[in-house]
């Protein structure tokens, strides 16, 4: 072993080396050394405050598994506690808002401007996050698709605050609910001779432009529509059945449209969000439907109290 | 390389106690052997694997029972299959997180045992589009044929591509009833009547015609009917949308006692 220094090594075969005043670690290869640099002092003490905010940890927060779940930690927190109190504090935030919603008939309503216009602006987010897939996200549906277009007059079950909201709640042709909002149009296939569906559909077409139409048609109508749809088609809303006689489409206005529906007809449905969402969030969706441009008020003074006003809220 | 001049002399360690003499030495030894170095590398890397993992075994949050799961369908798991193929798991989680814009968005967070019996999860890591966790019964079968056919139409900012195929293809399952063995190899109790019946429990959910038998004792909450609007064909569509209208809808969190545990729970 050839060690030029070996004059200044301490035992073990360490030395200070002269260039820059550090240590060696003690060893050599062929003449090569290693120094025994110290750590760097900021590097020592990120360990030091790892090893604190480690500690830390363990004692707030859960850590150490267990038998049927982890120590719990001082402060007792949990992903699913903390979720619960994010909710009773947005809750807290709104209450007395959706205190006095929960507690308005909904179809006071449409004579309480100020609690009618925080409804209407948390309907809109309601109806953002859960309506528009279908209704789209201005509320316009589809005259093709088959989705009712919201910001105009014509509804199939009703647009007043209490209709809305009922059809809101049950949906429309659900399976689980048996009140109302369930009638649906038999399919027609195989009935009429290929002369008389030519004929019926271009009556249901001269209904809402006042020209005259094939008597044929007009007795078929009559026959076999009219029970649902009126006699003079302006539908029925206690049987959902569409008014034919105005220029609002469902599923298309065209022959070859009519007669598939006639045929085989197709018939939307809807979900009910009585189960997703809570009375407060259904009630503003009603009044931000209702707010659309085709809501109708329900008049108590009437004497007959299905008489409804248009209104423009 | 001497290496002999760099082990401790007597020299060095006449003054140490016995029991730093002893480690000094072992330690030297376990740096110059590969093999014992390797080894206790491993012994240490799984000390602090198993103290992560193992305890998912047993801790209460990962192996709660909740009442109302069930295994999957054959029909919905034909659909399942098709969800996996066509990587739907790219652009959509299957996991509501305890937080509340999320929960406001898309209904109660997620529990461990909603997925016991997915093979394999669909948790996903990635929304470019919403999370499905909770998408079952939301919208209407026909809508989901429209949204598949031609997204666009009915969600405009949508950039979901045209799954329009999936209405043309029929359903090909050579042997669903091997399927379902595959599944319960894995732990998922299918009986032996679920796997006897498995062809004929596919063909059925899809067909209200059909006789049903005891479909509905075994698969509770399953529901029968058409789902793809061609009621002479049983198309992928079928499957995949049987599989969609039941994601995150077989618990009742409704229950006021189930609410209440879930908030109170600490040690998660």
């Amino acid at each position: 072993m050839a060690n030029r220094n070996a004059e200044n090594r301490e035992a073990g075969g360490k030395r200070i080396d002269a260039a820059t005043g550090t240590e060696t670690v003690g060893h050599e290869w062929d003449g090569i050394e290693e120094l025994d640099t110290p750590m760097p002092r900021w590097w020592l003490w990120t360990l030091y405050l790892t090893i604190v905010w480690g500690i830390a940890y363990v004692i707030l927060y859960p850590a150490w598994p267990l038998i049927d779940r982890a120590t719990v930690g001082v402060l007792e927190w949990s992903s699913r506690g903390e979720l619960a109190e994010d909710m009773r504090l947005a809750d807290l935030e709104t209450q007395t808002f959706r205190e006095q919603l929960a507690a308005i008939d909904v179809v006071k309503l449409q004579d309480n401007p100020e609690l009618l216009r925080q409804a209407i602006a948390g309907g809109r987010a309601a109806f953002q996050i859960n309506c528009s897939q279908c209704h789209g996200s201005g509320a316009a549906g589809s005259q093709t698709l088959g989705y009712p277009n919201l910001n105009d007059d014509a509804w199939l079950w009703g647009g007043d605050l209490k209709s809305i909201h009922y059809t809101i709640e049950h949906g429309i042709r659900q399976p689980t609910e048996n009140e109302e909002r369930q009638s649906i149009m038999p399919p027609f296939e195989g009935v009429f001779e290929a002369a008389q569906l030519e004929a019926l559909v271009g009556h249901v077409q001269s209904l809402g432009n006042d020209q005259a139409s094939h008597p044929v048609g007009a007795q078929l109508y009559a026959d076999n529509c009219a029970s649902c749809h009126g006699p003079s088609g302006q539908g029925s809303r206690e049987l959902g059945a569409p008014n034919l006689s105005d220029a609002i489409w469902l599923r298309g206005g065209s022959a070859a449209e009519i007669r598939a529906q006639i045929l085989n007809p197709k018939m939307g449905v809807m979900p009910g969000w009585k189960e997703r969402l809570d009375e407060a969030t259904v009630k503003m969706l009603t009044a931000y439907v209702w707010s659309l441009g085709g809501g109708e008020r329900i008049s108590e003074d009437a004497a007959d109290p299905a008489v409804r006003t248009d209104v423009e809220p | 390389m001497n290496t002999k001049d760099n082990l401790p002399t007597e020299q060095d360690m006449a003054n140490e106690p016995p029991d730093v003499v002893a480690t000094v030495k072992g330690h030297k030894r376990l740096e110059r052997n590969i093999t014992l170095l390797a080894v206790a590398t491993f012994v240490v890397v799984a000390i602090g694997g198993i103290v992560e993992i193992a305890p998912l075994f047993w801790i209460d949050n990962t192996i709660e029972e909740v009442e109302g799961m069930r295994p999957y369908t054959p029909l919905e798991q034909a659909g399942r299959n098709i969800y996996v193929r066509e990587g739907c798991y790219s652009c959509h989680s299957q996991m509501v997180r305890p937080f509340r814009d999320e929960v406001e968005r898309y209904g109660h967070y997620s529990l461990a045992a909603e997925s016991m019996y997915d093979h394999p999860f669909q948790w996903g890591s990635k929304r470019t589009g919403p999370d499905l966790a909770r998408v079952g019964g939301r919208y209407s079968d026909e809508w989901h044929v429209q949204h598949f056919v031609d997204p666009q139409a009915v969600v405009p900012e949508s950039i979901m591509p045209s799954y329009a195929f999936l209405l043309d293809t029929d359903l090909k399952i050579s042997d669903p009833a091997a399927m379902l063995v595959a599944l319960s190899r894995v732990g998922v109790p299918y009986s032996d009547r679920d796997i006897d019946q498995a062809e004929a429990d596919l063909l059925l959910q899809a067909n209200p015609d059909l006789d049903d038998g005891d479909f509905l004792q075994r698969y509770s909450e399953a529901e029968i009917r058409d789902f793809d609007g061609q009621p002479d064909r049983l198309t992928e569509m079928d499957a995949l949308i049987a599989y969609l209208q039941m994601l995150g809808t077989l618990i009742d969190f409704e229950s006021a006692v189930a609410q209440e545990e879930l908030a109170q729970e600490k040690g998660r």
